[in-house]
């Protein structure tokens, strides 16, 4: 809060011009101020670095506080201004630098050290998860780009054979188009099938099938079909239909990759934590040591603002800690000698030391990322709705397929190669072009919906899902409430709340900071001295004044209070009283009844004490609620639920919600979430509004309509299809024609998901 | 019909330089960060 006083046209931390009375010019360069005033502890990265046969050294680390493009250029110009520095790149959406220097080792510590005097938090990565390369998702976009570039140049080659005879363009023309084609999409095929095969594959060796069966068996089987009818010299190919389906399949493939990447990415950030490094006190002496070889036992001292490295009990030092983290918790608790503290929360006030108790892999915070990996592992069972249909899809298909094979054989006595064409063309027509697209388009389009209200799916099952659900369990802090603490109107003047608001200029309390932010104007520079645990105190014309607790100013009045509260003591005069919220989210009710409406149960489950979830549950009208839970507790609640046949939304922010989360039927997180709930939640919605709970479960029930639609349509352009084919009256031109008609009646019924709804309020 | 002999390969060639340079992008790790992209476009100084 630095900032309170600025009189000058310019930002405290980037030297932009602002607006008058803004200290800054964005939140990002507030943030990165804010934590540039917090002590910088001495750290080194020195484990983390590479190098190369080239002696160049190399180093990634994760960024935070970066906010805007102003950071980027920043941090690599502060690198860059190193010598010897051959790279300097940050990474905006993984929220990583990467640098790497000639010459001496160490310089990497310096770098990183100007880096953080920016007011960044560096942290180190698992070294394993700097290895594990996002190949899948490269190889993807090879086999789209590959399989865009074929199909673009067969259909060139398709229709001038299409428009024309045989006997019109040559017959020779014609076969070298046909061979063209060939060249150009068997090598294609075999590239960018390869997901498809591998997929089918591994189901079949399991003695299952899924979508990717009819698939690769199309696609396989068009192959060598033309390529047999292209050696003989024959009339009908189909490379063009095989090369064009591998190419729109791809691409929904590869979507759904780079979401599972970006996941994965924001987990091996959170688990950053961990890996930074304690200060060990050893006879007398202090030590560097990082994080992951911490043992039990030993002495660590922590600065104001730094997160304890490990589990332990607090031996020495007053302060307070942000449990948030652990417990979803508003308000910090007081920290006090034989407290205990857990991994990864913050310590706020003042330093403290503890001994270790559980280090590295036995933290709370491991066990809690443990705990989530397996609630997400125990819910990958569910069959999505086209895998559902595949498996009542394929076997008739083939089935009809063979059935063609041994009529025209037998019954028409027919050639083999005519009754093997007849076959293969049944294949390529039933082949799940619209059957594929009905999900998918759906999805699609709702997403995107969605994402324009601000509501991001991270995966289409999601919304799936989402249609078929009958319970709803909210958290409460973040969730319900907006999570952060806001001053009520009481018996003060102005003049109190500037003499609070100065006092607790500095103080990066979270009371102090409602007051500040309840307080917009001049404050009086003060001399303050802050005690932690209990407040701050200072000289204002000539008398003291205190701002804390009912004891710090020495008063019996409102020690009953429940909610949070603070204190302003003038000299002698009787006391005056600040209260503060955590307040509902304006539309918390009207969402609350709308679910009531829809005949959906509601629970509240929350880490909070009782007298607040209390409050929150009456004042919402929700009858089932449960506080003081353990993300454990919140876990097996929602299992017992489970068990019973409920299916479960899940909405929650904190770190203590991402095992529940994960192992929810469905859960959704706001954007001010921590990182790995969102990476735990099936969706994310942004703003200060609940609203989008309803909005997507709206949204999720009108897809599931239009996708069953969509396979009613595409089984009955099948009933029509298949008997011509049967018959032995398709042509390529057909095919291309059917498979693309099929497919635009698909996508034309999913866009009736974007006509006017407003009578449903979605 | 002959004009076929030039038309074709033009053709190839075309979508192939379409190809390879939609390959090089992907090499050059053009598709690892798309925030960060939009960010940088911003940007005064030339000299990145």
């Amino acid at each position: 809060m630095t900032g309170m006083t600025a009189q000058n046209a310019s930002c405290l931390h980037c030297d932009a011009p602002v607006k008058r009375a803004e200290p800054y010019c964005c939140a990002g360069c507030k943030a990165a101020h804010e934590f540039q005033a917090l002590s910088t502890p001495d750290f080194s990265f020195h484990d983390c670095i590479n190098t190369d046969d080239t002696g160049t050294h190399s180093l990634t680390l994760v960024v935070q506080g970066m906010h805007c493009g102003g950071c980027i250029q920043k941090i690599e110009r502060t690198i860059k201004e190193h010598p010897q520095v051959s790279f300097a790149r940050v990474n905006m959406s993984t929220e990583r630098v990467k640098y790497s220097w000639k010459g001496a080792r160490e310089r990497g510590d310096a770098i990183a050290k100007d880096v953080m005097d920016l007011g960044y938090q560096l942290r180190s990565l698992d070294q394993q998860s700097l290895m594990e390369a996002p190949s899948e998702e490269k190889i993807l976009l090879k086999s789209i780009a590959l399989s865009g570039f074929a199909a673009g140049n067969i259909m060139l080659l398709s229709v001038g054979v299409w428009s024309t005879t045989g006997e019109t363009m040559g017959f020779a023309t014609r076969d070298l188009f046909h061979w063209l084609s060939a060249m150009i999409a068997i090598p294609t095929v075999l590239f960018a099938g390869r997901p498809f095969f591998r997929s089918a594959l591994s189901v079949l060796k399991r003695g299952q099938t899924n979508m990717d069966v009819p698939i690769s068996l199309a696609i396989v089987l068009a192959c060598c079909m033309s390529l047999f009818e292209t050696i003989n010299s024959g009339e009908h190919v189909y490379f063009d239909s095989a090369v064009m389906l591998v190419f729109f399949l791809l691409t929904g493939r590869y979507l759904d990759a780079r979401a599972k990447g970006k996941a994965r990415q924001s987990a091996s950030n959170l688990l950053s934590k961990l890996t930074g490094t304690a200060m060990v006190l050893e006879d007398n002496k202090t030590t560097r040591v990082a994080a992951s070889e911490l043992q039990p036992s030993m002495i660590v001292l922590v600065a104001a603002g730094e997160n304890f490295p490990a589990d332990g009990v607090v031996i020495s030092g007053t302060s307070e800690v942000d449990l948030s983290l652990i417990s979803g918790e508003s308000l910090p608790k007081p920290l006090t000698v034989g407290a205990g503290v857990y991994a990864g929360t913050l310590n706020l006030v003042a330093p403290v030391k503890f001994r270790v108790s559980e280090a590295r892999e036995e933290t709370l915070l491991s066990k809690i990322v443990r705990m989530m990996e397996t609630a997400e592992q125990g819910n990958a069972k569910y069959i999505r709705l086209a895998d559902k249909m595949a498996r009542l899809y394929t076997p008739v298909v083939h089935l009809v397929s063979l059935m063609t094979l041994l009529g025209w054989l037998f019954l028409l006595d027919a050639q083999w190669q005519v009754a093997m064409l007849h076959a293969v063309t049944v294949l390529i027509i039933t082949c799940p072009c619209a059957l594929g697209l009905a999900v998918p388009i759906v999805q699609v389009l709702a997403s995107g919906r969605l994402m324009r209200h601000g509501i991001l799916l991270k995966s289409g099952d999601a919304l799936e899902k989402l249609a078929e659900i009958d319970t709803v369990i909210f958290d409460k802090t973040g969730t319900l409430t907006q999570g952060n603490l806001d001053l009520l109107p009481g018996l003060w003047s102005r003049s109190d709340l500037q003499l609070a608001a100065s006092l607790g200029a500095k103080s990066r309390h979270p009371l102090s900071r409602a007051i500040s932010k309840a307080y917009k104007g001049k404050i009086h520079d003060l001399d303050v001295e802050e005690v932690p645990g209990k407040g701050i105190s200072g000289c204002f014309r000539g008398e003291t004044v205190k701002l804390g607790s009912h004891l710090w100013v020495d008063t019996i009045e409102g020690s009953d209070v429940t909610t949070a509260s603070l204190w302003l003591k003038v000299g002698d005069h009787p006391p005056r009283q600040f209260l503060f919220t955590d307040q509902l989210r304006a539309d918390s009710n009207a969402v609350i009844d709308m679910l009531h409406a829809l005949s959906i149960d509601i629970h509240i489950l929350s880490g909070d004490r009782r007298s607040a979830v209390k409050q929150v549950a009456n004042d919402l009208n929700i009858t089932h609620f449960t506080a003081e839970t353990s993300p454990l507790d919140k876990c097996d609640y929602i299992d017992a639920l489970q068990q019973a046949g409920r299916k479960i939304l899940f909405v929650g922010d904190g770190l203590n919600d991402a095992p529940a989360l994960a192992k929810a039927y469905v859960s959704m997180s706001p954007s001010s979430a921590v990182d790995i709930s969102q990476t735990s939640a099936d969706i994310i919605f942004q703003g200060d509004a609940l609203m989008p709970v309803i909005r997507a479960f709206k949204t999720a029930r009108i897809s599931k309509t239009l996708v069953k639609q969509n396979f009613a349509l595409a089984i009955m352009y099948n009933i029509f299809a298949v008997p011509i084919a049967m018959a032995g009256f398709i042509t390529p031109l057909i095919a291309a024609i059917a498979m693309s008609g099929s497919s635009l009646v698909v996508v034309a019924n999913a866009f009736r998901l974007n006509l006017p709804q407003s009578k449903e309020g979605v | 019909m002959d004009i076929l002999i030039y038309l074709i390969p033009i053709a190839l060639v075309l979508g192939l330089v379409g190809f390879l340079g939609f390959l090089w992008t992907i090499k050059n790790d053009q598709y690892e960060d798309m925030d960060g992209a939009a960010q940088r476009i911003l940007f005064d100084d030339d000299d990145d």
